[in-house]
């Protein structure tokens, strides 16, 4: 296997952002939620590693524990998208005609809607923002890149010989698709997970700052930025470790997606 | 000939899309329970008052006959009321849209001076290490998100520097400078990550053109690389960067929502914002609508400019793809 800059520190960072949210699951500083009034703003030491925000609340538990939320939208944006999107892409590359434009138009028209105008539809239709508005919104949201890419890569497979070999031979479509077109696009739907991945973090950071997440008691790293937008001209620490900790977690999903890109199709690799 | 059949197709398409989207999102703001009567009069109203003011505004019609209303409506620039104040909506919407216009077009512009250099020269520079860093800043703006962006700015020029205010508006009207003044941040905030996405595709799409035939034959006959970049790879470039440009001042819009809360702007993203957590949901719908319209309008542009740039797909069915 090539060896890649890109997937080895993207697949650290990523390590990074699973290790705390596995951590965070079982072992935390304080609780994140505990108001501490006497200990409000305090400077970044001892036994407050970040310092603790204008509550008092411990900082590094929040960001520890602010990976799961960030997390589950990847998770769950990655598996709506590859459940619908990838189906919908090797069935329109196999059908085909006017089946094929009409899944294309729909996957254009989802494009229309980014997850942040779904998210607000949604947070505007049930009466407030939830963590099941924002994931769902996220989710749908990432389908059509499924779908395009999906699409993309199952055309060429059905173009290659062996394919045309299958048919001769009278394999039916479906069994075409499962058993040549399937195996061979799965590196390119890997790479637009983990880029799906990165994305629906940013969306999720966005919509938890905008309160159109998970309730203030859920510690996220938007809400966490939110929060701590009045005390930027005194006390810019609270804004700077959920601001890291996002850009550590896209960081490494990006890295990993171009990494896994370089390793696994070397027809996409970037610098010739 | 064929390019007007062209055109009108993309037309027909975007007529289309935009009526399938707004039916969208209607059937979700009226078909899910909890309705406006419950915002105009409050919780403690009598069930004769709502029955009467939901008659009295059509709620009890079939939804889909409630649509065809409301599409009449919007044909004829009446894009409904607000729930609360009973202001027409068009009225509410038009000069928060200058806002937002300013936000996005600024922040576009400067991403497009920022990425287009960098891009090209990433791209002819493949191999060196300067190519290799502009690649790896890159990937770092764009782990930053807009609002996060916004947020560090605002630490370092207004909070220590103080050399710009770190939010609030003022009219072009009443004080350009000021205007520009106060617009700085969000679109440099915009910029830098709009911006490195950009140089991404900028710098790919000249590494596209400069495999391309016609180069290598331009360079054999003895012209310079940067004269070969310049009258044939342009072009050719373009045709991709547009695309990108398009699908990014797309998500510029609604990213704008963010950034008008960070630094406190007056554009559409902020009514959005407020109409929701105050369930106006007629506002709601109206907006989503005008944000929807003009991402597929900017979608029809790019399908357009396509045309224009590229001569060849005037004659072939490649657009229709």
């Amino acid at each position: 296997m090539k060896r890649s800059a890109s997937l080895i520190i993207g697949a650290a960072l990523v390590g990074v952002v699973v290790l705390a949210c596995l951590v965070s699951l079982v072992w935390l500083p304080f609780d994140p939620n505990h108001v501490v009034p006497s200990a409000r703003l305090a400077s970044p030491g001892w036994p407050h590693l970040m310092g603790t925000d204008g509550l008092g609340l411990d900082i590094f538990s929040r960001v520890l524990a602010g990976s799961r939320i960030c997390l589950l939208a990847g998770i769950i944006a990655v598996a709506i998208g590859a459940i619908i999107g990838v189906p919908l892409g090797v069935a329109g590359a196999a059908t085909g005609g006017v089946w094929g434009q009409v899944i294309m138009r729909a996957a254009d028209l989802v494009y229309a809607f980014p997850a942040l105008l779904l998210a607000i539809l949604l947070a505007a239709a049930r009466g407030g923002g939830s963590v099941a508005t924002a994931m769902v919104a996220i989710g749908i949201a990432s389908v059509p890149a499924f779908i395009r890419i999906a699409r993309g890569a199952s055309l060429q497979v059905l173009s290659q010989d062996y394919v045309l070999a299958a048919r001769a031979a009278g394999t039916t479509r479906a069994r075409i698709a499962w058993s040549h077109v399937l195996p061979n696009i799965a590196p390119v739907v890997l790479v637009q997970s983990s880029v799906s991945f990165g994305l629906a973090i940013l969306a999720e950071a966005a919509l938890s700052y905008l309160g159109l997440s998970a309730p203030a008691t859920t510690p996220a790293w938007g809400r966490m930025l939110y929060d701590a937008q009045p005390y930027l001209f005194s006390d810019p620490n609270l804004a700077t470790w959920p601001g890291l900790a996002i850009a550590v977690a896209v960081l490494g999903f990006n890295l990993l997606g171009d990494g896994l890109r370089d390793v696994l199709d070397p027809t996409l690799r970037e610098v010739r | 000939m064929r390019l007007s059949r062209l055109l009108l197709g993309r037309l027909a398409a975007f007529v289309v899309s935009l009526l399938v989207a707004s039916l969208a999102v209607f059937l979700l703001l009226n078909l899910l329970p909890g309705d406006v009567t419950a915002v105009i009069l409050g919780n403690n109203a009598t069930p004769a008052a709502v029955a009467h003011l939901r008659s009295a505004m059509g709620l009890d019609d079939p939804v889909l006959l409630r649509y065809v209303h409301w599409l009449a409506g919007v044909a004829h620039g009446n894009l409904g009321a607000s729930a609360f104040t009973g202001e027409p909506v068009a009225g509410l919407i038009v000069p928060k849209l200058a806002v937002t216009i300013s936000l996005v077009g600024g922040g576009m512009v400067l991403a497009m001076v920022l990425a287009l250099p960098a891009g090209l020269f990433a791209a002819l520079h493949r191999r060196q290490a300067s190519g290799q860093m502009v690649l790896a800043t890159s990937q770092l703006g764009m782990a930053v998100p807009a609002f996060l962006a916004g947020i560090v700015l605002v630490v370092v020029f207004a909070a220590r520097l103080r050399w710009l205010p770190a939010g609030n508006y003022v009219p072009l009207t009443s004080d350009p400078l000021d205007w520009f003044r106060h617009l700085i941040l969000p679109w440099v905030s915009l910029a830098l990550v709009q911006g490195a996405v950009l140089v991404r595709y900028v710098r790919g799409a000249f590494l596209d053109v400069m495999d391309q035939d016609y180069m290598r034959t331009a360079r054999s006959i003895g012209w310079r690389r940067r004269r070969a970049v310049w009258r044939h790879g342009l072009r050719n470039a373009a045709l991709q960067i547009v695309t990108v440009l398009g699908l990014q001042l797309a998500t510029l819009f609604v990213g704008a929502v963010v950034i008008e809360n960070v630094f406190v702007l007056p554009g559409l993203g902020s009514l959005l914002l407020r109409s929701v957590n105050g369930r106006d949901l007629p506002l709601v719908q109206a907006i989503v609508l005008v944000l929807v319209a003009l991402i597929l309008m900017i979608n029809l542009l790019v399908d357009v400019a396509y045309l224009v740039i590229d001569p060849r797909l005037r004659t072939g069915r490649a657009v229709v793809e």
